[in-house]
């Protein structure tokens, strides 16, 4: 008889109900006859991610305090919890709106792989040992690159697969390079053990910390490591981009705030520079370059790099009050990304082009939901009224003036009024009248139905208002999770 | 009581963006519902003692951990800017049922969000919902003019947006500041802070809305290419949110940094009076006049309000009320003699208007001549007050006062003669349109209102603040 370790099935369960539905979704798309398999797919990938949701909140109820899970590879807390609710979330949004794009084929496999990228997501946020953590990036990584190639009929989907591939083995290499780099400094591979065992004055920590860092800037589309994001984001089918615009971006940035907190709690003196330094990066490149752009999926791509810019701010501030601004900064702003890429889908599914500020004349008047609904989420990314995008970016400056970090507050207004005219050019290009002339719309007929995606527009429409005028519930729950991180 | 003020236009809003009803119909709706808005207020009046504080209160905590509450409620002076922003903003949704707007569903709907909006700003008793009003009263202004402006919107939108965005995340930084540091976003709870920086990050949102010279470079293209009744809200009604501003946040909090600013203010304020009184006279164009004249008593009210004294502060509210009746009819005025002129209120094409029109004549002389300060009038007495107050601070503020009151009557009799008399034009037209019933039941109620602040100003100066407050509101601290 072989002992084995004890096993914390709810703590593995989101991963595991996101592999389930991968799996059976990979295998009907063998088994189950074609016309059924697309379906059969998306209802598992769906009930995935539902079930994962559900499970990671079995998970949050029942972790008060944060216990280390089989030899320290995993933590069950409800930071890891809370982050594993909106990924999934964010997933389960994903499913509804990839469903009405015209796919050839490999409509089961797609379902699978957004899932098992879900999966991969769900363990990378609640892993904490370098092992694992690396283990979590590669496995939704890899499952990112087939999906953004997953196009093969567009050229533009297979560059955007094959860019992602390079840049981001690169980002995977570098932060296994710093984990090498960790582990020769301290000897340990678990998060905490090495802030124990870590010696301050260590220079091979201190660069395998910066490794680190751009490792995991670049799966965060954090300037300067954001160069992929543009490309990537106009290339990947759209519904992908709005999976990673939002999931990969969750991922990334709770696992940063995790193994800076916990990992390098004693070189937070360098550490919060250096995020405080890349954020302000992020939020100079961000901005100016979206000024400049035509393709609506182009901009947003600059744009969500200036979002991980304001989020980042809550992680450079280093306080309780931060943790609690970047769990809450990401629901709305999660919402937003996939209602907005949602809505770029539709109009990019009517109009079988990619959508351009040219093309995009008119929508307001022809859709009036979804124009709404596009209108609220660039408002929310401007941070007005009426959207948590507002309170969001409230709270991450207020985050930043608790810390002492009035420079960082001034930065990032100034990079808010900046961002206001890219973002009031989309808003005002859907109220303009086209001119005939650059009407590329199909010939008649009315734009094709697809009632899955408007319910996904409204999710995060609903989302998007709801986290504005109902805060409390949401800073209660960012509360207790960051209160499982050494703020 | 005060909520269902900021909610009934804020539903009337989503009803009429969602109804499907053409948008005659909507017009309709939205009238209706400014007038129980009217209805409602005047209730509100009716419970208000006007002895008292802070009145009228709702509160509810919104998130704990900042500190953060929905808390609303009225003061006496922001009761009457409240009524004003009621009254202007039913006149404006009124014009705009009238002269049919394209695309009346979400006209309608957004000029009943800005009413709700504004109406919040009034009442916010917490910083933050004070900042989330004054921004969502600029995203259908920014619509409004981008959308349904005139030939040179788009660059009127864009200058717009980047003056008061400026100014309002500089406030946002200075909400953020003011907060933490207090403890508290309540504005009731908090107390004095003696930042300068943070009075700048402030002052820096209402001198653009005002606007005080030099921050007005979006003032002219916003007024001229808005469309009419937009124009009144803005200058009417919008730019008292800065008064407002100056007032509660202004004058409450931050008493020492107001001291050492006094100065430079009440000179920015004087150099703008000056200024954009000069400009109005020398405007070729109606809505310019108007448009200057706008930013010119603006700065007479900031006068009054940074004198610091009760005659002075007194004096700015009666006068805010006032000017923003004026000038909301003048707007609408303005849109319906540029009906009347094929599109234009440029002066060289206007002229001889008051041949055949008795109606327009008399009601474009009797605003006028109110706007200039005829004694008498609700104008002149507010203006009286604050030069009264600003006396005290030294006789050449007043000197200075008094001077562009001159230069006021010199610009509104311009405007009247342009507009009215002038013989530029060669031939009378020969069928000439008078005011209808329904352009004179927007005006009528207006004038009237002016007329009745004329002979009784007392029903605001001696409603504004309980006895003695205001005076102990500008005494320097101990």
């Amino acid at each position: 008889m072989i002992a084995t370790p004890e096993v914390d099935w709810l703590a593995l369960s989101p991963a595991l109900a996101l592999l389930g539905g991968s799996g059976v979704a990979l295998l009907g798309s063998v088994l189950v006859p074609r016309w059924l398999a697309r379906g059969f797919g998306a209802f598992f990938a769906f009930a995935g991610f539902v079930a994962a949701a559900i499970f990671a909140g079995f998970v949050f109820d029942r972790s008060g305090e944060p216990t280390e899970l089989l030899a320290e590879s995993m933590t069950r807390d409800r930071f890891g919890a809370l982050a594993s609710i909106l990924i999934a979330g964010a997933g389960a949004l994903s499913v509804l709106v990839s469903w009405g794009e015209q796919r050839r084929d490999n409509g089961g496999e797609y379902y699978a792989l957004l899932a098992a990228a879900g999966a991969g997501m769900v363990f990378f946020v609640t892993a904490s040992n370098l092992m694992t953590l690396f283990l979590g990036l590669e496995w939704f990584s890899i499952a990112l690159y087939i999906l953004c190639a997953l196009d093969t009929h567009r050229r533009a989907s297979l560059e955007a697969g094959l860019k992602y591939l390079i840049i981001g083995s690169f980002g995977s290499a570098m932060l296994l390079f710093g984990f090498a780099l960790v582990y020769g400094a301290t000897a340990e591979l678990g998060l905490a053990a090495i802030a124990e065992a870590a010696d301050p004055d260590d220079q091979l920590l201190v660069a395998g910390l910066a490794m680190i860092l751009a490792g995991l800037g670049f799966k965060a589309s954090a300037a300067p490591f954001h160069m992929w994001t543009p490309d990537v984001y106009q290339g990947a089918p759209t519904s992908v981009t709005a999976f990673m615009s939002a999931a990969t971006k969750i991922a990334a940035l709770v696992v940063t705030l995790r193994v800076l907190t916990i990992g390098f709690p004693e070189q937070e003196h360098l550490w919060t520079v250096a995020i405080a330094a890349i954020a302000v990066a992020s939020l100079a490149i961000g901005n100016l370059a979206a000024l400049v752009q035509r393709d609506v999926k182009r901009l947003l791509a600059y744009s969500s790099v200036s979002h991980a810019g304001f989020m980042l701010i809550a992680v450079a501030a280093n306080n309780e009050l931060g943790g609690r601004a970047l769990l809450y900064y990401l629901v709305p702003y999660g919402a937003m990304s996939i209602g907005s890429f949602a809505v770029v889908a539709a109009r990019e599914r009517q109009l079988g082009v990619p959508v351009t500020l040219d093309n995009f004349a008119g929508f307001l008047w022809e859709r009036p939901f979804l124009g709404g609904a596009m209108w609220i989420f660039l408002l929310g990314f401007m941070g007005m009224p009426l959207t948590g995008g507002l309170l969001g970016k409230f709270y991450v400056f207020a985050a930043a003036y608790d810390t002492g970090w009035t420079w960082l507050v001034i930065v990032g207004v100034a990079a808010t009024a900046v961002s206001l005219y890219y973002y009031l050019r989309v808003a005002l290009a859907m109220w303009t009248r086209p001119e005939p002339r650059l009407r590329p719309a199909v010939a008649g007929g009315s734009p094709p139905r697809d009632p899955l995606l408007v319910t996904a527009v409204a999710a995060s429409l609903g989302i998007t208002i709801g986290s504005f005028l109902f805060v409390q519930p949401l800073i209660d729950l960012a509360r207790d999770a960051a209160a499982a991180l050494p703020l | 009581m005060t909520t269902t003020l900021i909610l009934l236009p804020l539903a009337g809003a989503l009803v009429a963006w969602l109804l499907p009803a053409p948008g005659r119909v909507v017009g309709a709706f939205a009238f209706l519902v400014m007038l129980a808005e009217l209805v409602l207020w005047a209730l509100a009046v009716g419970r208000f003692d006007f002895q008292q504080d802070l009145q009228l209160v709702d509160r509810q905590q919104w998130f704990d951990d900042l500190n953060v509450s929905y808390h609303v409620g009225f003061f006496g002076f922001s009761l009457w800017l409240a009524g004003l922003t009621i009254v202007v903003c039913t006149a404006a949704v009124g014009y705009a049922w009238w002269a049919d707007r394209e695309r009346g569903r979400a006209y309608h709907g957004l000029l009943l969000f800005l009413t709700a909006a504004i109406v919040g700003v009034f009442t916010a008793q917490d910083l933050l919902l004070f900042y989330v009003f004054f921004e969502a009263m600029l995203i259908p202004i920014y619509i409004l003019i981008g959308v349904w402006g005139g030939a040179r919107r788009v660059e009127a939108t864009v200058k717009f947006v980047i003056y008061t965005m400026a100014g309002s995340l500089l406030m946002l930084a200075a909400v953020i500041a003011f907060g933490i540091s207090q403890g508290t976003f309540d504005l009731v709870e908090s107390g004095a802070s003696n930042n300068v920086w943070l009075f700048l990050g402030f002052l820096a949102a209402f001198a653009v809305k005002a606007p005080l010279f030099p921050f007005h470079g979006w003032l002219v293209d916003a007024y001229g290419e808005s469309p009419p009744e937009l124009s009144a809200i803005l200058s009417g009604v919008v730019s008292k949110a800065a008064v407002y501003g100056l007032l509660r946040i202004g004058i409450f909090k931050f008493d020492e940094p107001l001291q050492d600013l006094q100065l430079t203010i009440l000179v920015l304020a004087a150099v703008g009076l000056v200024y954009a009184s000069l400009l109005a006279f020398r405007a070729r164009d109606l809505r310019t006049v108007v448009a200057y004249s706008s930013m010119g008593q603006m700065s007479l009210i900031v006068l009054g309000l940074f004198s610091l004294n009760e005659l002075g502060v007194n004096g700015a509210i009666l006068h805010s009320v006032a000017h923003g009746l004026v000038s909301a009819a003048l707007f609408l005025l303005a849109g319906m003699v540029e009906l009347r002129s094929g599109g234009t209120s440029d002066f060289a094409d206007l002229g001889r208007m008051a041949k055949g029109r008795p109606a327009l004549a008399t009601v474009l002389m009797t605003t006028g001549i109110i706007a200039l300060a005829v004694p008498g009038s609700a104008v002149f007495a507010g203006e009286f007050l604050i030069l009264a107050g600003i006396y005290d601070e030294g006789w050449w503020w007043s000197a200075v006062g008094a001077g562009a009151i001159v230069l006021a009557a010199m610009y509104m009799l311009r405007l009247i003669s342009g507009v009215l008399h002038d013989r530029r034009r060669a031939e009378p037209e020969p069928a000439p349109r008078d005011l209808g019933t329904a352009e004179l039941s927007l005006l009528v109620p207006l004038v009237g209102l002016l007329l009745f602040l004329s002979a009784y100003p007392g029903a605001i100066t001696e409603r504004s603040f309980p006895t003695g407050q205001s005076q102990a509101l500008v005494e320097p601290p101990p």
